[in-house]
């Protein structure tokens, strides 16, 4: 075995101009040993838990404790799936430890039959496996308000992945306790410290939210609700509430501090929307974006994600002009209703300066709008939904930054 | 003779499967209920069930007044949201100022829910902890400093919810439909 040379990998970045992050990579390369031909010698052994390659180290940005979040690194990422350890977070108080042995969600109120489900009784149910995206709904703010060149799709998007989730349908739980016909609103709470609560018309219940316990192939993760969350496919990720132990049925919302004071959206009129669930369309080119650089022009894929709360995307337009003109990217199959869609497009880069630009239309016509548009009917201290066209400037020497300007 | 009834036998055997299948629920569908899970007692849905809404349900017995309450956030609130609720580090709870980032005083529609987060949730390092007076009391507390209230103002279960915050008819339902308009 021999250890890749350090100082030769370094010159060899250097060489390529490439920026600080691919410096730090060659260093962590250097604490792994790989033998010079694969083939020569006998590879490590059968393992009971598989990791990465040493070699990918993709990490969750970090911001807060216990009541921030962490952001999924978006550019690393293939595909239309997050790998569970990287799905975001967000909490309001950190992640509880609960024993699923001793878990229980209680479903009252305007219910015929009070009822107690433990984990066993949940997963008795007939289940269902669907692809779904979640979404902060402050995802996207660092680029609306305060926008820097060196925001990567991580600082920008990141709180947002996809996964498949598999769990019981909550129209199942409402027939098995009989829901009244005068329920209107569910009170959907959590276990964790901040007994996390949101009030969700039932309509939502009746048509796709799940109690789900599964995420991509086995049970959650602690992160996204172990044992059980509430899933409401297309919502802001604050009514997906995790770790949940109560559903309450009334004929009323519940008024909480999360729809009321947090959650809520200023409008530049005076008034507030509140129960502004649906996460309209949005999508973002992942690369090349900031810090990757083009090292040489010729062919390069311009590749992003698209997902829309109100169904399925039906075209995403790539522009590398600053929107004067657009073409329509490839939409990777499968195209899922809710969930992020991959978009694709090959682009042949002539060395010269370029805005790069991505626009999601979903099945009801509704087109993404411009960071103008956006701001002209939000203000500009919205402080959630931003959905506006993301941009990314290509300069001439191949470095990648954020935004319009600078 | 022998083989005959074997047949028999046999034809009965699978006269018998088929009408159990007939009759199994993969053939008529799943039923309205599964019959699982358990009743939940009353003392569980009471352990639970926190929530208080704007007219005043879930609300417990107990009262506090905005000098009581004073005493008990400058012991367990300050920290977080300063001397007088307006210098953080964390959420500045008082201010009528429209300027203002989302305080008690501009922004939160029911003075109810100033009761139910800080019972669920505050404080921070040990939520859950405090007893109704001491959340009636800081609820008055937070309320005379907004304005909304009197000084000697008695906050209970009856007069918590006939208080009207500034920012009640501020809200809106969401309009947003989908479709080309940006809203």
């Amino acid at each position: 075995m021999s250890r890749v040379s350090l100082s030769r990998r370094r010159l060899l970045a250097g060489a390529a101009g490439a920026v600080g992050i691919a410096v730090l990579q060659r260093v962590a390369l250097a604490q792994i040993e790989v033998p010079p031909d694969p083939t020569k010698v006998p590879g490590r052994p059968l393992s009971a838990l598989g990791q990465r390659s040493p070699f990918e180290r993709p990490r969750r940005l970090v911001s807060g404790v216990n009541q921030g979040s962490s952001l999924t690194p978006l550019q690393d990422l293939c595909g239309i799936v997050t790998p569970s350890d990287l799905h975001y977070e967000r909490h309001h108080a950190g992640v509880p430890a609960i024993d699923p042995h001793r878990y229980k969600l209680l479903i009252h109120g305007l219910v015929e039959r009070p009822t107690v489900f433990d984990l066993a009784a949940l997963r008795r149910f007939p289940a269902v496996s669907r692809l779904y995206f979640l979404e902060c709904s402050g995802n996207g703010a660092a680029a609306y308000r305060d926008p820097r060149p060196d925001l990567t799709p991580q600082s920008i998007d990141g709180l947002t992945s996809t996964s498949e989730w598999t769990g019981v349908p909550l129209a199942t739980l409402f027939r098995e306790v009989g829901v009244k016909p005068g329920a209107k609103w569910l009170l959907a709470e959590g276990e964790d410290a901040a007994v996390m609560s949101r009030s969700i018309p039932v309509e939502k219940a009746w048509d796709d939210a799940l109690i789900a316990y599964g995420q991509n192939g086995e049970p959650l993760r602690p992160e996204q609700g172990y044992p059980a969350r509430l899933l409401a496919p297309g919502w802001e990720g604050s009514a997906n509430v995790k770790w949940i132990r109560r559903i309450e049925l009334a004929d009323r919302p519940f008024m909480t501090r999360e729809e009321t004071a947090k959650y809520t959206d200023p409008l530049p009129n005076g008034t507030a929307r509140m129960f502004s669930f649906v996460m309209d369309a949005k999508s973002i080119i992942t690369s090349p974006a900031y810090p990757a650089a083009l090292p040489e022009r010729g062919w390069w894929e311009v590749s992003g994600l698209a997902w829309s709360g109100r169904g399925r995307i039906t075209r995403v337009d790539v522009s590398t002009d600053a929107g004067k003109t657009w073409a329509a990217a490839e939409l990777q199959e499968p195209v899922l209703p809710k969930c992020h869609t991959r978009f694709r497009l090959p682009w042949k880069w002539d060395g010269r300066e370029a805005i790069l630009m991505s626009r999601a239309v979903d099945e009801t016509g509704y087109v993404q709008p411009t960071l103008a548009e956006l701001r002209r009917v939000r203000g500009p201290g919205a402080p959630y939904h931003f959905n506006n066209i993301r941009a990314w400037r290509v300069r001439g020497d191949g470095t990648v930054h954020w935004g319009l300007e600078g | 003779m022998r083989r005959a009834a074997v047949i028999g036998v046999a034809v009965a055997a699978v006269a018998t499967v088929y009408a159990s299948a007939k009759q199994g629920a993969p053939r008529s569908g799943p039923p309205a209920r599964f019959g699982l899970g358990r009743a939940a007692t009353a003392d569980e849905i009471k352990a639970w069930d926190i929530d208080v809404m704007p007219d005043g349900a879930g609300l417990p017995p107990g009262s506090g007044t905005p000098a009581g309450g004073a005493k008990i956030y400058a012991r367990k609130c300050a920290t977080c949201h300063g001397p007088s609720g307006t210098e953080g580090p964390f959420d500045r709870l008082v201010g009528r100022d429209q300027a203002l980032v989302r305080t008690i005083g501009n922004y939160w529609p029911y003075s109810t829910t100033v009761y139910d987060y800080i019972h669920r949730a505050m404080p921070l390092g040990a939520p859950g902890s405090l007893t109704p007076d001491e959340v009636y009391g800081l609820v008055a507390y937070l309320l005379w400093r907004n304005e909304i209230i009197a000084e000697t103002a008695v906050i209970d279960a009856r007069t918590l919810p006939r208080v009207v915050m500034p920012a009640r008819d501020r809200f809106v339902v969401d309009d947003r439909r989908g479709g080309p308009e940006i809203r």
